[in-house]
């Protein structure tokens, strides 16, 4: 019992033994692969910069546009929609009609607009004032402008005006956001355009790592060999370059948070400029903290996923011979 | 304590390098391997370092059969070798303290014990004073003592030795023999390849003699 007791203690030691000198040798690669990469700065920082511009051009493209879906958010809701009424449509039933779609749920506003009422402002906006005046008859409808409920938006508000459109009373419901949702959907596809350009930019980046580390490999295939010779495991001749492709990785997520900073706060006055302009307080967003620190992180994944493939690929040929 | 049992080694391209080969050496031995180039020396200790792989016939080394060693398992049984290279295999960027100490970094010791092993190991072949110096300015001596300190540094049971005195003058490799010596008064198998005939029949120790991958003198005590 005892004894086996010493020896549930012996390998507990044991297994502690080896968590330390696992522990060790992490801390002893990340640092001498941090000293390699520091050692080379200027090649170094040349790595950095084509992998802190390839993760920069997607995120900064979509920073941009987040900043523009941001300003059409505010155009966009509340929508109006216009209710044509019918010829015979009097100004009673109208009435009638308006206060039936206040007590919907949908509905936050309306407003009765007769064709009188239409007829002059027509007439006082459009300075055809003269040639309305000479028509036998007023050709403008009545008109009920109704504003959904700020929860209605989208696809509800479509439904609703399809809904108000099949009402006897109504001759024709126009939702007028048309080429907001042009705008919308064309942005949508910028989206994903800027998606699948940033797939590729991220894929070149774990291969730009890939090769950067399969270069290092190569440069120091004698001493993968002797490392072997003397009894180092594979995952011991791996760590190096893995925590090298991580600090290649991080150093090009830190650039390019940098460049999209930078683009940003160049950008940002003619854009304050113009947005005075037009009497609007819109500020470009950038990418914040939480931003930048993923793209950080994103940075070094891709660059652990680079030096892993380098180091699948190349490392296990490297054998004594 | 290393044991062939009629181990035959024929490489892809037909050569036979070894044939039939069964040899025992005891734990307390040491034993010089002879034979003129080619006739299977360095293919016998590529064996028992698991650099290569038997085609027939079992190898048994510290009590391991090493047919049961897998690809996972041959840096384990690395370590627990101690290899003196022909060529030396040091690391030329770094210096003598940091090539002694690879074993011991891989082994996972914590670096208190590192440093008071290194030294140890440096002080027995006598370069002590050197170990911050780069192996480019040693002698080819020195480097060889390097390589020898290194491959006890982790005290292991077996020394393998593949012509440690190749490219050494007589006296120098006289020096490297009586280290080897040392190693094996205190306990260690010591097993040296070498064609230095005139110095190694001096020694008195068994002389494993191989002829085209054939035994001829040697098998056993």
């Amino acid at each position: 019992m005892s004894n086996r007791r010493e020896g549930a203690s012996q390998s507990r030691a044991e297994f502690r033994d080896v968590y330390n000198a696992w522990l060790r040798h992490h801390r002893l690669s990340a640092a001498d692969s941090l000293f390699r990469v520091l050692d080379n700065l200027l090649s170094s920082v040349l790595t950095w910069l084509v992998i802190g511009i390839a993760l920069a051009l997607p995120v900064g493209l979509n920073v941009a546009l987040d900043n523009v879906s941001r300003l059409s958010g505010n155009w966009d809701s509340p929508a109006q929609i216009s209710l044509f009424l019918r010829d015979g449509v009097s100004v009673e039933q109208a009435g009638e009609l308006q206060t039936q779609l206040d007590q919907r749920d949908e509905v936050a506003a309306t407003r009765f607009i007769s064709r009188e009422q239409a007829l002059e402002e027509f007439s006082a906006l459009s300075g055809f004032a003269d040639v309305l005046a000479s028509l036998e008859q007023n050709p403008l409808p009545n008109l009920i402008l109704l504003t959904p409920a700020g929860q209605y938006e989208g696809g509800s508000v479509a439904s609703l005006r399809e809904e108000l459109e099949a009402h006897p009373d109504v001759a024709e419901a126009v939702l007028d956001m048309e080429w907001l949702q042009r705008l919308n959907s064309l942005m949508e596809l910028t989206r994903r355009g800027v998606l699948a350009v940033g797939g590729l930019l991220v894929l070149g980046v774990v291969l730009i790592l890939g090769n950067t580390i399969r270069l290092a490999i190569e440069s120091r295939r004698d001493e993968i060999v002797i490392v072997k010779l003397v009894g180092g495991s594979n995952a011991f001749v791996r760590r190096p370059f893995l925590y090298t492709g991580l600090w290649y990785g991080v150093g090009g997520g830190v650039f390019a948070a940098t460049l999209v900073a930078i683009s940003l706060w160049f950008l940002a006055g003619p854009v304050g400029q113009l947005a005075e302009l037009y009497q609007s307080s819109f500020q470009l967003s950038g990418l914040g903290v939480m931003g930048a620190l993923n793209l950080v992180i994103l940075g070094g994944i891709l660059g652990l996923a680079g030096s892993w493939l380098a180091v699948a690929r190349h490392l296990a040929a490297i054998e004594p011979r | 304590m290393i044991s062939f049992d009629r181990v035959s080694k024929r490489y892809a391209q037909g050569h036979d390098a070894l044939r039939e080969i069964s040899i025992d050496i005891a734990r307390d031995e040491l034993v010089f391997l002879t034979g003129h180039s080619g006739a299977g020396k360095s293919t016998l200790l590529r064996l028992i370092m698991l650099m290569e792989r038997p085609s027939r016939g079992q190898l048994t080394v510290d009590g391991r059969n090493l047919a049961t060693v897998g690809p996972r398992g041959v840096p384990r049984h690395r370590r627990d070798i101690g290899v003196v290279f022909q060529n030396h295999q040091l690391l030329f960027d770094r210096p003598v303290f940091d090539n002694v100490a690879l074993p011991l970094i891989i082994a996972g010791y914590d670096y208190r014990e590192v440093g008071r092993r290194v030294r140890a190991a440096l002080d027995k072949v006598g370069l002590l004073e050197r170990e911050r110096a780069m192996p480019v300015t040693l002698s080819g001596g020195e480097q060889q003592r390097v390589g020898i300190a290194r491959a006890v540094v982790g005290k292991p049971n077996i020394l393998l030795a593949d012509e440690p005195t190749g490219n050494l003058d007589p006296l120098l490799s006289g020096e490297i023999m009586q280290l080897f010596e040392e190693f094996n008064r205190v306990g260690v198998t010591v097993l040296i390849a070498s064609h230095d005939l005139a110095l190694i029949s001096r020694l008195r120790h068994r002389i494993i003699t191989l002829r085209d991958g054939r035994l001829v003198t040697g098998s056993a005590l």
